[in-house]
């Protein structure tokens, strides 16, 4: 199929998907805008399946963008004690508009640490909106940090590891390199060593954070990188620590810059 | 490489008392073992194992789980991992002993290999509870490991 064909092809896939309502689209990169490599490094997306990529690319088909719909429903949802939704201080598109899904997790004056987005959302619903925050797993989260992720999609992963957020950077590097749990295996063996590689039927990516939250096929919905952190750890046999402690915000840190220059993908999926 | 007498047995029943009684049950079921020249002669149950349950034991996602790196003589399972070395015709490059050991505690080669060790229980960071204090495989099953890879020629 030549390049004009498949533009057309895509511009009238778009026009059908404006004109049913979905969201997902405006303003957002289409697939072959996306940075699949960036230097020595690449997206999960490389060394995932041609049926899986062929799910992605295609928004109609991509069982995730239910979330983005539902997020964005969220994001001018009134909630709370104050009145307010998302979109009475950051207005109604803004979400679509911005680098937010790129610069995650961001140091923390007040916390004295890093903030994953997650607890960015938590802390403007509790003090801006005076209402309850939403569990880290829950579908209202995962449907708002795919919404404001995928706002960002097709741009650089960019995350600050200068100043105050140096030594959480090391933390989270020095977390990638232990070795843990029965396995003795640290992140490092599988996504750096073995990036690439066979283990059996599945091939090894480089743990790459530029995606998420991820809609895994195995899991048949969403989910975060903590949850993804947290089935890494278990399979090595060691225990896992909680959905966004510090050790996860940390380490989250480190493999967000480990894909710098990556584009965005989220919703991307995988298997 | 001179002689490593790891006396793990004996030190495991010091610490347990320190410890926990967990710890001293799980511990005192540890073998003694002899590392010289790069391998373990002797077997660590005295007695040779049995291939054929070796042979299922590599295949087990949850006990030794080879195929999940190494390519083996297992025609039957489709997908065999790529990360360790081929195993097909490892017999004929090392020994009983040396085999042993690499199944054992392949650290003793290259630290910074992804290998578990198979019959180490302390030492590791953040055990799962369920796992703690525990061998990834018992002596019995390290020797019918031992004993399918020797067929390996």
């Amino acid at each position: 199929m030549g390049d004009i064909m498949k533009k057309q092809i895509q511009g009238i896939l778009i026009g059908a998907a404006v004109a049913v309502g979905l969201s997902g689209f405006a303003g957002v990169a289409s697939a072959q805008d996306m940075i699949y490599k960036a230097g020595d490094r690449q997206s999960g997306y490389m060394y995932a399946a041609k049926e899986t990529q062929a799910i992605q690319d295609d928004d109609l088909g991509n069982p995730a963008y239910i979330w983005v719909d539902e997020g964005e429903a969220l994001w001018t949802k009134v909630d709370g004690k104050a009145g307010k939704s998302c979109a009475t201080c950051h207005g109604a598109e803004s979400a679509m508009l911005t680098d937010v899904g790129t610069r995650y997790p961001v140091y923390n004056a007040k916390l004295g640490k890093m903030q994953s987005l997650e607890q960015k959302i938590n802390e403007e619903r509790q003090e801006k909106m005076g209402a309850k925050p939403y569990k880290w797993e829950s579908k209202q989260m995962l449907s708002l940090t795919v919404y404001m992720r995928n706002g960002s999609r097709g741009k650089p992963m960019n995350v600050s590891i200068d100043g105050p957020a140096a030594k959480f950077f090391e933390a989270g590097k020095k977390f990638f390199n232990q070795r843990r749990g029965q396995l003795d295996m640290a992140c490092k063996h599988c996504h750096e060593d073995g990036a690439g590689m066979m283990i059996r039927a599945n091939m090894l990516s480089e743990g790459q954070s530029n995606g998420f939250p991820t809609y895994r096929l195995k899991w048949q919905k969403p989910g975060s990188i903590h949850r993804r952190f947290r089935g890494c750890n278990k399979q090595v046999r060691a225990k896992p620590y909680g959905y966004g402690s510090d050790e996860y915000v940390n380490l989250e840190l480190f493999v967000a810059w480990r894909g710098r220059g990556l584009s965005v993908e989220t919703p991307a999926v995988r298997n | 490489m001179g002689v490593r007498s790891l006396a793990v047995g004996a030190l495991g029943v010091v610490l347990g008392l320190a410890f926990s009684t967990n710890a001293i049950a799980a511990e005192k079921k540890m073998v003694n073992y002899v590392v010289k020249n790069g391998a373990i002669a002797k077997s660590l149950t005295g007695k040779p194992g049995n291939a054929a349950n070796g042979r299922k034991l590599a295949i087990n996602r949850k006990k030794g789980n080879c195929l999940a790196c190494h390519k083996m003589p297992i025609p039957e399972q489709a997908f065999h991992g790529e990360m360790g070395p081929e195993l097909i015709g490892v017999a004929g490059r090392l020994n009983e002993g040396q085999i042993r050991l690499r199944i054992v505690d392949p650290k003793f080669f290259n630290r910074d290999t992804i290998m578990p060790a198979f019959y180490k229980n302390t030492g590791f960071t953040r055990v799962l509870k369920k796992f703690k204090g525990k061998t990834m495989l018992s002596a019995a099953q390290i020797e019918d490991l031992v004993a399918y890879t020797m067929t390996l020629k």
